[in-house]
């Protein structure tokens, strides 16, 4: 039944989906734009929606040498995936072990270091900043790499999901695997691991995007330049806005924005599952 | 719920658990210790003497009309940026769930932004609201209207809200078009054969099985607006001019961090803790609720 109103409906979800599609791709574009102009042009208030190919350079002069004195791009890019990774590996080796514990094993005090993972769940770093901070410098963690990411592994969602999932898997599958003889290493590496392939890889997606996006944290804690991620160098070349470089704070935004972007396409499908039904 | 097979042994389960545990201990539980205690201390400017103080702090911020300002404040922004940044989603992905040609690619141009860092955010809208740079910025200043967001709090507000809305849209796309596409459709034929057209069968049908998901995205675009924009407004405004967008957070870092006031910081973290504690188990018992039905 294909009437008159049903075609009508279509355009009509057309026009929002594309009007909605371009809120996003605009700005972007935008930027991109930018990017390949001159710096002065742009603060005379000339920035085009054109780029100007000529303009592509300013890429390899941002990552080999940065802006206003700042440290070059590919490191503070090298520095954020380095975070996104170790978040992202760091919080679901730690959360898949401790979730195999509380559900698979019976010892003393198993519910109560259960609730005490799970209190953690929704407090972010934002709220308990300036006292972890002062933790972080007694522990002469303060402008390391360590210190940069091990705060952030510490908290409960993933804990919380795998159990879950763990929860979920049929008794018979376990007792099969027993018979077979397959001790608790090897159920969780042939077994539980692959059931969970899908949440495992949405959460990674999740992770990363996470350890990417940081920038309270590196703020406090990374005051050394040399470890400065690109989320926060890229609002310092902002900087007083006096000088400011602007083709090069957008060809660095656009190269800040690339890496979580493609993770983020690349594994839409799971992601997405993994994402809406975990918080079921 | 428990598992009924379980393997045996004690000392496995204990190690498998211990690196979560210390470091829960240590950066959650060990700093938000710290953050009580010295909550109800004060140090004198000197940092020789730190005396006790009990709930002192805590009278002082609740009569400090800046710190009232700021929890209104926060009020306001956490509300626009929640309500806004829904029901744009809503309407996308209503409309997203229609079988439509091309659904696939407007589901991934809705879903990438979801990638962008909040701060990453705050620069796109630097670039498009500047009043000297910015197209719209430039566009509403040759059109009689004094825009200048660095000067003028009222357009701060509005700046940090945009960028703020614009960024978490994605991620409530999500969740809002899974709950959509979880929703049988014998039950939206139902309704059509009963004669419920558009807006009445989306509004008396649709909008109630959607309930569930709405309430968990609330919470989390409240947690989200309340912290994880302090990026956004860092970043645009860093809480100017004069302090028309410092929200609670941007606040704990100016007072604690910048002017190194830990007393009052302090305070105003454990009732930011308290905030979130109370809102999770807002979520936790609704879920429940909704579990037990």
């Amino acid at each position: 039944m294909i009437g008159q109103s049903r075609n009508g409906t279509d355009w009509l979800a057309h026009g929002v989906l594309l009007l909605g599609a371009l809120l996003f791709i605009l700005p972007l574009w935008l930027m991109f734009a930018g990017s390949t102009q001159d710096s002065a042009l742009i603060s005379r208030g000339e920035l085009s929606m054109l780029p100007n190919l000529a303009g592509l350079g300013v890429y390899a002069d941002v990552l080999l040498h940065g802006a206003s004195g700042g440290p070059p791009v590919w490191r503070m890019l090298l520095i954020s995936f380095g975070m996104a990774m170790a978040v992202a590996i760091g919080k679901i080796a730690i959360s898949v072990i401790s979730a195999y514990a509380v559900t698979f094993f019976r010892f003393p005090l198993r519910m109560f270091c259960f609730w005490t993972i799970f209190v953690t769940l929704m407090l972010p770093v934002e709220v308990r900043i300036i006292p972890t901070f002062s933790v972080m410098a007694d522990l002469n963690m303060v402008n390391t790499f360590p210190g940069l990411v091990v705060p952030l592994i510490a908290s409960a969602t993933a804990t919380l999901l795998f159990r879950q999932t763990f929860l979920a898997i049929p008794d018979e599958l376990m007792e099969a695997a027993r018979m077979d003889g397959a001790g608790p290493w090897r159920f969780l590496k042939d077994i539980l691991l692959p059931v969970s392939a899908a949440n495992l890889a949405a959460l990674f997606v999740i992770l990363f995007v996470l350890g990417w996006n940081q920038y309270l944290w590196p703020l406090l804690v990374a005051t050394d330049q040399g470890l400065t991620p690109v989320v926060l160098g890229i609002v310092q070349m902002i900087g007083t806005e006096s000088a400011t470089e602007w083709n090069k704070v957008m060809a660095t935004g656009v190269l800040a924005l690339i890496p979580p972007v493609v993770v983020v396409i690349l594994m839409q499908r799971w992601f997405v599952k993994g994402l809406t039904e975990g918080e079921k | 719920m428990e598992r009924r097979t379980i393997f045996p042994g004690t000392l496995l389960p204990v190690m498998l658990v211990m690196p979560q545990l210390v470091l829960t201990l240590i950066f959650f539980y060990l700093p938000a210790g710290q953050a009580i205690l010295s909550s109800f201390t004060r140090s004198d400017p000197f940092g020789m003497h730190v005396d006790f103080v009990g709930i002192d702090n805590f009278i002082d911020l609740f009569t400090d009309p800046l710190y009232v300002d700021s929890i209104v404040r926060t009020v306001i922004f956490c509300a626009a940026v929640s309500i806004s940044s829904m029901a744009v989603a809503l309407i996308l992905a209503v409309f997203a769930d229609h079988e439509i040609a091309g659904r696939g690619i407007y589901r991934v141009l809705l879903i990438w932004p979801y990638a962008i860092a909040p701060a990453v955010a705050a620069v796109l809208w630097i670039l498009l609201l500047h009043p000297q740079i910015g197209p719209v910025g430039r566009w509403l200043n040759q059109h009689g209207i004094h825009w200048d967001y660095k000067l003028d709090g009222f357009q701060a507000m509005l700046a940090v809200i945009f960028a703020s809305t614009w960024k978490q849209v994605s991620y409530n796309f999500i969740f809002l078009l899974a709950g959509l596409q979880s929703i049988p459709k014998a039950v939206i034929e139902a309704a059509r054969m009963d004669g419920a057209k558009g807006w009445f069968r989306f509004r008396t049908v649709i909008l109630p099985l959607l309930k569930p998901t709405m309430f968990f995205l609330l919470v989390v675009n409240l947690v989200y607006a309340a912290f994880d924009t302090f990026a956004t407004i860092s970043a645009m405004t860093q809480g100017g001019p004069g302090k028309a967008t410092e929200t609670l957070v941007v606040k704990v870092y100016q007072d604690g961090y910048v002017n190194q006031d830990i007393g009052s910081s302090s305070a105003q973290s454990v009732v930011l803790m308290v905030g979130v504690i109370v809102l999770t188990a807002l979520q936790f018992r609704f879920m429940g609720k909704r579990n037990a039905e």
